[in-house]
């Protein structure tokens, strides 16, 4: 099975603009182990580098030290095996539903072979007869969507989830988080999730990691035992969301905690 | 559509005012300092107002859309019939202005119908002229703006010098360029092609500087090249800006097509009005000035018409 993630010991230094200023190190030695086919999420306090972390798993940023290997492959660049949902849709305004989706095919010149895929995962995520819309006559759920499909369509081993739900009402949000879970279910992909949710994290992960603040390490790794498909209003629930805060506010020199009770 | 007498009232307006028009065109006599036409140009002009408006009726007794269209714009062209007629007036039957800078209406029309031939040829000159400098403009425009939007390096070495250059009023070019090029064909071809350059090289960079950053990640966690990713993301990210680029070269274009045709060209609309007002023909003045309005007033209509089509995706910005 593929899609395994092995983070190894993980800097990262941003370079301080202000020269008289210290560079600020988001990431202090992170390493941290994903197995195929799990749902993890990604919590901790605000800025302390999970988006980072994400995006450099994603090939968008490169680590100062250590590694990050997807299937035993030293991660260097953006590929075809990871796909990345951005905090809110980020469609390309100028495309139709259709072309946002197809844009990675044709970018990767495999449109030709794949274009059946693309009918696909309109349907999987609900948005025929949408098809030649353009994202502004959208909601902002079905925004959501489509960005999902266009991550999804090139068969990634891994998706990377950054704050994808953050800007949607609650019951988008509720509906959304459902459609994520059938479709890892259905495609087996492991997939890694940043949000602010404690929730959220609990309702969907396998594992929860609880980030440190800034130089950030892992602090604990809360691997949540409930069947699936699980209840949103559960007792147990609160056993999880109180191991959680408790690490939360652990984690030290905390100004401010972001996360939803 | 509730008051069907305020509809007929308000398609009867622009017929009225006509009528008033014929009335004071044969009833008031003329001066007599103008000079005669062989024609009565000036009602032949208001006749084809209302032939327009009729066809307008008639289409719309089947398209609904239509005749609401022509129902709104009924006061509108009888406020262009009642103010045509008030010039008539006072050109013709007074001598409240001199008759010198203030030709009759039928003189001016009458000028442009009689030498159309001729008109036609000076403005298809212009626009040859205009068409071959937008062109070059446009384009050397686009590349510049596009390798100093999108290339850091490129913007660091040559954002100063378009700043410097750019700003220059293309009129301040015209003795050097008409000096050091082989001929004033190419000299004026340069000229327009310079004032089309600067907008749409500075409107299509800071296009390309404002896109969202998160648009190229998305690209680039898709698979895109950078190619792809200037082709496919930065040109289309940047067309709501580069189209107003085009746009504000476009006006400055006709200024220079204006100043170049007056200064040693020997043929054009701008040449016409320059010789017209040489030779004290202020009816060709302002036929010429009639004409150059119609002609920006259409390509501009062109150039929305185009960025409709490309920019569906877009709402409207600026309304033309």
């Amino acid at each position: 099975m593929v899609g395994e993630l092995k983070i190894d010991n993980v800097h990262k230094r941003f370079k301080n603009t202000d020269p008289y200023k210290d560079d600020v190190i988001a990431l202090g030695g992170l390493s941290l182990d994903i197995k195929p086919g799990s749902f993890v999420s990604l919590i901790g306090p605000s800025g302390c580098g999970k988006s980072t972390l994400l995006r450099i798993i994603g090939g968008l940023d490169k680590a100062t030290e250590g590694h990050v290997y997807i299937d035993g492959n030293d991660i260097k660049k953006p590929g075809s095996d990871r796909g990345f949902a951005f905090q809110g849709s980020n469609l390309f305004p100028w495309l139709t539903v259709e072309k946002n989706i197809a844009f990675g095919l044709k970018a990767r010149g495999i449109y030709k072979d794949h274009q059946k895929d693309v009918d696909e995962y309109i349907k999987l995520v609900g948005l025929e007869g949408f098809e030649k819309s353009y994202p502004h006559q959208l909601s902002g759920g079905m925004q959501q969507r489509a960005s999902l499909a266009r991550a999804l369509v090139g068969h990634p081993a891994v998706l990377l989830l950054d704050e994808p739900l953050g800007a949607l009402d609650a019951f988008t949000r509720m509906n959304l988080q459902d459609e994520i879970l059938e479709i890892w279910k259905k495609h087996n992909m492991t997939m890694i999730m940043v949000t602010h949710d404690v929730d959220e994290a609990i309702y969907m992960s396998d594992q929860v990691v609880v980030m440190s603040a800034r130089p950030s390490k892992v602090e604990e790794i809360i691997d949540i035992d409930l069947p699936r498909p699980r209840a949103r209003a559960q007792d147990t629930f609160g056993v999880y969301r109180t191991k959680i805060l408790d690490v939360l506010n652990l984690g030290g020199k905390i100004d401010e905690i972001e996360y939803y009770l | 559509m509730k008051n069907k007498l305020g509809i007929l009232i308000r398609l009867l307006l622009p017929y009225i005012a006509i009528g008033i028009s014929v009335l004071v065109y044969y009833g008031v006599s003329d001066t007599g300092k103008q000079k005669k036409m062989d024609h009565p140009y000036y009602l032949y002009f208001i006749g084809l107002i209302g032939l327009y408006i009729l066809i307008g009726i008639i289409i719309g007794l089947f398209k609904k859309e239509r005749l609401k269209k022509v129902v709104y714009k009924a006061p509108f062209y009888t406020g262009v019939i009642v103010f045509l007629l008030l010039l008539n007036f006072v050109t013709s039957k007074t001598l409240w202005l001199p008759i010198l800078y203030f030709p009759s209406l039928d003189r001016i029309i009458g000028l442009i119908v009689e030498q159309r031939v001729f008109l036609f040829n000076n403005i298809v000159d212009s626009l040859k002229l205009l068409i071959t400098g937008f062109l070059w403009g446009a384009s050397v425009g686009f590349l510049t703006g596009l390798a100093l939007g999108y290339f850091k390096k490129v913007g660091y070495w040559l954002n100063p010098v378009t700043k410097a250059i750019g700003p220059i009023p293309t009129t301040a070019w015209i003795p050097l360029a008409l000096s050091t090029f082989p001929t004033t064909h190419s000299a004026n071809v340069f000229l327009i092609a310079f004032a089309v350059w600067f907008p749409v090289t500075l409107m299509t960079s800071s296009g390309i500087q404002s896109i969202n950053n998160v648009n190229f990640e998305v690209s680039r966690t898709l698979g895109a090249s950078t190619f792809y990713q200037i082709v496919h993301v930065a040109i289309p990210a940047a067309m709501p800006s580069i189209f107003l680029g085009a746009f504000y070269g476009t006006v400055s274009s006709f200024a220079t097509l204006m100043a170049v045709e007056m200064n040693g060209n020997s043929s054009g609309i701008g040449w016409y009005i320059n010789w017209q007002k040489s030779v004290m023909m202020y009816d060709g003045v302002y036929a010429g000035l009639i004409l150059i309005a119609a002609i920006c007033s259409l390509t501009l209509t062109l150039l929305f018409k185009v960025r409709d089509k490309v920019l569906v995706w877009q709402k409207g910005v600026i309304k033309w």
